[in-house]
């Protein structure tokens, strides 16, 4: 179907010698859906970088914009109807949206990848792992066919997945979901890529399976030194392997810092909430506390704060101070204790008190 | 798969016997009688009649009849028209004129109705896609009798690019027939192909395509569109499967001595041996065809297997 010469690439988009500091930035990032019924704020400037080894968690429930923003960095986004408003994504120190579109292409599987929360729809159903694999080598590095599949069956070795050799020809309809999973963890990380970005890559899994996974994941990261991108809303993911976390709401990010910071003194009220929703083990029995209210519409997200309608902290009017009404204004990301940053104006009286 | 293939066409024996003593019914059943009208205008006297009768069968009750039939059948006999013409004779006359003309339509119906649908699914509601959508609109609602006039008399009457009826210039004289006769499908098929791209377009797996960095042309061409023409293929089998039964509007107005015209001619005439051997074979292209495809489904789609 198509000739070998369309593969041959020498990857001049990727630094041989990063620069010093981090591998991938993204800064104040603008995602928008621009649909019949008007335009929908997906990513609303969001910044965040990731260094070398490092695993950033982003967290949020469904609709706030993460699984976006991985999208954009990864240059999949659906568009129309979705377009990159503004901002940047800084990868090894060059601005990725400034590439022209075969340099973009040569960035995404050496420079970095992406694997899918549902491996069974995301890998085609007509090929066979071991081809899909291998696709990766040949179209990157112009291997030959039969070279392709065997690195293709090494790197299924490498994910652990049993017989490699014997199961490289088989479809993926034929791997259960674990096995599915790897065989999306190999293809990513076929070519070594600085960066890895993890869309959820557990919730599809069964328990046991999930926690075979994350093993897996956390290390080949060790063994290869990329950076990670975890994307998920399994706050016991992010507690177990993430390094720092960045909390996502409405498009926005609303509180970082390292793990242990976020999980046991959270700077924002959406973050406590989220805690409140774990099922915690000593409190077996009693009922959780949800988050209440509903995700705003990013159509029409609220003023201001775009967490105060579901707030039990939000103040306005008379009660708010000066310059600070949860109602009319916005609370900037700012540094609230050191290495720590959240949007909210009140964020002090939740870490004081 | 060998043995479901061999499975398949032994099904085929009861369902042609089936079909076959169907279409001999309907026969039996016209209104009129056939000796008569195949006299015409002329005496015919009632010694020569009752002859014709008695060597056709006519005479004969539904069921003894067609017994009569089967048993020829089991020597390769179908029988004869009323000219004594054997009707296997008329078949292999009949049979290469309507393969061309369906091998002309089939192709046009693949390559035009494939190419139009893939460059109007992977760009949907472009200027490209909003073409074909009012063309092939426009071509499935004009009935295939005005197509065939109108294009008989613009390109070869007026502009006299093709030849106007006839097939004495060879490959040359099926090709405005056959576009002609391959216009409605082509449209579906361009539609058809259209939204199955433009669906597979959206698939997670084309998604995952292109985050690993797969040249466009590699995404369209390997993960796109051979998932997007397991439909397409469906429906071309099965449409050769109808197209090698005759075409009887445009062999009629493109004067194309095919099956299609055979068997119309037959039906007027009430030749019982003629429709019965002509359907029951067009029976059997369409059951053979609609195999074709199941295993063409099983070629392109490793999920479905056989066995």
């Amino acid at each position: 179907m198509t000739s070998s010469s369309g593969y041959i690439s020498s990857t001049p988009a990727l630094e041989p010698n990063p620069t010093a500091g981090p591998v991938l930035e993204v800064e104040d990032l603008h995602v928008e859906f621009r649909t019949r019924n008007g335009v929908v704020n997906a990513v609303n400037g969001i910044s965040y970088s990731v260094d070398q080894g490092e695993t950033l968690a982003i967290l949020g429930e469904s609709g706030s914009g993460k699984s976006v923003s991985a999208q954009a960095i990864m240059g999949i986004l659906d568009s129309p109807p979705a377009v990159i408003a503004g901002g940047g994504i800084n990868f090894q120190g060059r601005d990725i949206l400034k590439m022209n579109e075969e340099e973009q292409r040569q960035i995404r599987g050496p420079g970095i990848a992406m694997i899918f929360q549902d491996a069974l729809s995301a890998l085609n159903p007509v090929y066979s792992v071991g081809f899909q694999i291998g696709e990766m080598f040949r179209a990157h590095r112009g291997t030959s066919r039969k070279e392709a599949k065997q690195h293709a069956i090494e790197l299924m070795d490498r994910v652990r997945i049993p017989a490699a050799a014997r199961r490289v020809n088989d479809y993926p309809h034929q791997f259960s979901g674990g096995m599915r999973q790897r065989v999306m963890i190999a293809m990513a990380l076929a070519l070594d890529p600085r960066i890895l970005i993890a869309d959820e890559p557990t919730t599809a899994l069964d328990v046991t399976v999930q926690a075979q996974v994350m093993d897996l994941l956390k290390d080949l990261q060790r063994d290869t030194g990329m950076g990670l991108i975890l994307i998920t809303h399994d706050l016991g993911v992010v507690n177990e392997v993430a390094d720092r976390v960045a909390v996502m709401y409405a498009g926005r990010i609303v509180e970082t810092g390292t793990v242990d910071d976020v999980f046991t003194r959270p700077a924002m009220p959406y973050t406590v909430g989220l805690m409140n929703s774990i099922p915690q083990v000593e409190a077996k029995g009693g009922r959780l506390q949800p988050i209440i209210g509903q995700p705003p519409n990013l159509a029409r997200i609220p003023s201001g704060c775009p967490f105060h309608p579901r707030c039990p902290m939000a103040r306005t009017g008379a009660a708010a101070a000066p310059d600070r009404d949860c109602v009319a204004d916005l609370p900037p990301l700012r540094v609230v204790t050191v290495g720590r940053e959240a949007a909210c104006h009140y964020s002090e009286e939740l870490l004081n008190g | 798969m060998g043995r479901y293939v061999a499975r398949r066409l032994l099904l085929t024996i009861p369902v042609l016997i089936g079909a076959s003593f169907l279409i001999f019914a309907m026969v039996y059943a016209l209104p009129g009688d056939p000796i008569r009208a195949l006299a015409g205008d002329r005496p015919l006297s009632p010694a020569v009649a009752a002859q014709l009768r008695a060597q056709f069968n006519l005479g004969d009750p539904l069921l003894v009849q067609y017994a009569k039939y089967l048993g020829n059948l089991t020597h390769l006999d179908l029988g004869t028209d009323f000219h004594n013409r054997p009707v296997l004779e008329i078949i292999s006359d009949r049979l290469p004129v309507t393969a061309k003309l369906t091998l002309v339509a089939v192709f046009f119906e693949a390559v035009i109705g494939l190419v139009a649908g893939v460059f109007a699914g992977i760009r949907r509601n472009g200027y490209f896609d909003n073409l074909v959508l009012v063309s092939t609109t426009l071509i499935i609602s004009i009935p295939i009798l005005v197509l065939a006039f109108l294009s008989q008399y613009i390109f070869g009457l007026k502009l006299g690019w093709f030849p106007i009826a006839g097939i004495t210039e060879g490959w040359y004289s099926y090709l405005l027939p056959g576009l002609v006769l391959a216009s409605g499908s082509l449209a579906y098929v361009a539609r058809l192909t259209r939204t199955s791209v433009a669906e597979n377009m959206r698939a997670d797996y084309v998604r995952t395509a292109r985050a690993k960095g797969l040249p466009h042309r590699t995404v369209i061409m390997r993960h796109t569109l051979r998932n997007s023409l397991i439909p397409v293929v469906t429906f071309i089998g099965a449409d050769i499967g109808a197209l090698l039964g005759g075409a009887i509007v445009t062999e009629a107005v493109f004067n194309i001595p095919g099956i299609g015209r055979a068997v119309f001619d037959a039906v007027r005439g009430q030749e019982g041996a003629v429709v019965v051997g002509i359907v029951t074979l067009m029976v059997f292209f369409f059951i053979f065809f609609n195999l074709v495809v199941d295993v063409l489904y099983a070629v392109l789609d490793p999920r479905i297997r056989y066995d």
